[in-house]
């Protein structure tokens, strides 16, 4: 592979840290970077952590990846608020949203997911809510701020997590959830058991079980959220947290093979050779994942750096390194959540630490090997369980829930 | 706006003027540095911005709080003097400091 046109679509935390690392590496060639947002790639994940509290100007809110400047200083193509329209696979270019098109040699994915939408009567009523870019961050800190009563349909992690900082703010929160837990199809039990109680000793009201079927209409804007046994909840505004789905639709025109995302090896290649993908819109393997043959798509951060340094390696011709273990982390009130590993199939849990006083881990085992650790203020066991997991080490049960077990003498087991 | 020297896992030197308010790490993640990942954007959780603190001007950062040296704690090659970069806020007293950057920042 000696690319000498790199064209990547898609300007978020995938397709920044791509090109940055592309040509801090060495890549000499034209790099362009094209991004629907009118806005340089920036962290989206303090999005969802506070609202109302740092500086005023946009500037001092939004947390850039690189300087806005740094891409022109690296002779790196910036086009901002476009979007590529269309892949034309046999002359190898990309259309734009103008007309306009780029020709590449190497073309990288990165156009990450959007908010599931559910389509349910209502939704386009004012003062309903989806959360992914600044943009929406904006108007949802406005009417979160606003003081009107917030419902919040979905309880997964960016929804708790607004939900925490709207108690912040004295806002009444209610969260609506259609399984019977919190977090149902990332968390354990456990931690979903142990989080409800969080939330709800903070005053947020949590249903469980508890279908939306559509949006209630009070002049002209949204006054309530409607439920499958017809109660409503009273509201003034929404944030529909219902999950991401990928943005696949240009590669799924361009024929490229997706499933739930675009379908990509451990080194980021489609089944076309002169297109990688990486990031969120991607279906990609594993390591240590034994449900859904090995691959899913992983909404993270790490996993998108993770990524974007594989594409590297194999634009510049290394060899391949080892994955990083997929973690996540969330921050609710004055909980720091880290996740290592995928919480899945069935497992043992092992807990350290006390959820009542001070940091605590679950630590989820499978045949005497750990599949993945939830860990709350405890930076030691998400750092050990970390290490358990890339060297795949054996784990005993009885040895990890005795408190007296020093971590260290685990890891190096 | 001091001016901090980072040693770059290759051995390089680079200088760098941080305005005060920023951290360590933003220094050199802004200006791609090599070295520092900062996956997590400055919030202490990820530990890939880790830095050995060679020279620090008296007084010039604060001591670590036990979130940063517990991951610190953790890493393949954790000394004395390693710190986590975004926990590094630069300030005045940080004129000449100098970092040593983590070769397995990831
Ligand atoms: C509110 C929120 C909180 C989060 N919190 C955390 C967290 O705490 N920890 C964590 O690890 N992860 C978190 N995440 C997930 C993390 O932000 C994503 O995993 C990461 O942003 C994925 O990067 P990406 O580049 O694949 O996608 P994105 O960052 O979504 O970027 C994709 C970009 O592509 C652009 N695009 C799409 N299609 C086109 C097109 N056709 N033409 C041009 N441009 C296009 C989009 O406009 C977008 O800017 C959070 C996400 C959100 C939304
Ligand atoms: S940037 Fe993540 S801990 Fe410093």
């Amino acid at each position: 592979m000696n690319p000498r046109k790199i064209v990547v679509v898609g300007a978020g935390h995938a397709g920044g840290t791509f090109v940055a690392l592309l040509r801090r590496e060495g890549y000499d060639g034209q790099i362009a970077l094209v991004g629907a947002e009118e806005h340089a790639p920036y962290h989206r994940p303090p999005l969802s952590k506070s609202f109302g509290t740092s500086g005023t100007g946009r500037d001092e809110k939004v947390k850039w990846i690189y300087d806005p400047g740094y891409y022109q200083s690296q002779g790196i193509e910036l086009h901002l608020r476009e979007s590529v329209t269309a892949i034309d696979r046999d002359r190898r270019h990309v259309v734009l949203t103008g007309g306009g098109v780029l020709d590449y040699d190497l073309l990288v994915l990165a156009t990450g997911a959007e908010p599931r939408r559910l389509n349910l009567p209502g939704e386009g009523l004012d003062g309903i809510h989806t959360l992914r870019d600044l943009a929406d961050a904006e108007r949802l800190e406005e009417a979160i701020l606003s003081g009107a009563p917030l419902a919040i349909v979905g309880g997964g992690y960016i929804g708790l997590e607004v939900a925490a900082a709207a108690r912040a703010q004295g806002v009444d929160v209610t969260v609506i959830e259609r399984e019977d837990r919190l977090l149902a199809r990332v968390a354990s039990p456990a931690l979903s058991g142990l989080l409800s109680e969080h939330h709800r000793a903070s005053g947020t009201r949590i249903l469980t079980g508890a279908q939306t079927v559509g949006y209630v209409c009070d002049s002209g804007r949204v006054g309530g959220v409607r439920l499958a046994d017809d109660t409503v909840v009273p509201c003034g505004t929404v944030l529909v947290g219902a999950g991401a789905v990928p943005r696949q639709a240009l590669a799924e025109q361009a024929g490229l093979e997706c499933g739930n995302g675009i379908t990509v090896d451990a080194r980021c290649r489609t089944n076309d050779k002169s297109i990688l993908a990486i990031g969120d819109v991607t279906n990609r393997p594993v390591d240590g994942l034994e449900i859904m043959d090995g691959r899913m798509r992983v909404e993270s951060i790490p996993s998108a750096v993770d990524q974007a340094r594989h594409a590297v390696d194999l634009i510049l011709g290394r060899p391949a390194q080892d994955h990083e273990v997929p973690w996540f982390w969330s921050d609710q009130f004055d909980l720091k959540i880290k996740i290592a590993g995928i919480v899945h199939g069935d497992y043992e849990t092992v807990q350290r630490g006390d959820p009542a006083g001070g940091g605590f881990a679950l630590y989820h085992l499978r045949d005497g090997r750990l599949v993945a650790a939830e860990t709350v203020n405890a930076p030691k066991d998400f750092m050990a369980s970390k290490r358990m997991l890339s060297s795949r080490c054996p784990v005993e049960a009885a040895a990890l829930r005795d408190p007296a077990t020093d971590l260290k003498v685990l890891i190096a087991a | 706006m001091p001016t901090i020297t980072y040693v770059l896992p290759d051995g390089t030197e680079q200088q760098m003027d941080v305005p005060c308010g920023q951290s360590v790490m933003d220094g050199s993640v802004r200006n791609n540095l090599p070295g520092i990942v900062a996956e997590c954007g400055g919030s202490c959780s990820c530990a890939t911005c880790h830095v050995f603190l060679e020279h620090a001007p008296e007084g010039a950062f604060d001591d670590a709080m036990t979130e940063e040296t517990d991951l610190v704690e953790f890493l393949d090659d954790a000394a004395p003097n390693s710190r986590l970069s975004c926990q590094l806020i630069v300030s005045e007293a940080c004129e000449g400091a100098r970092v040593r950057v983590s070769t397995s920042n990831g």
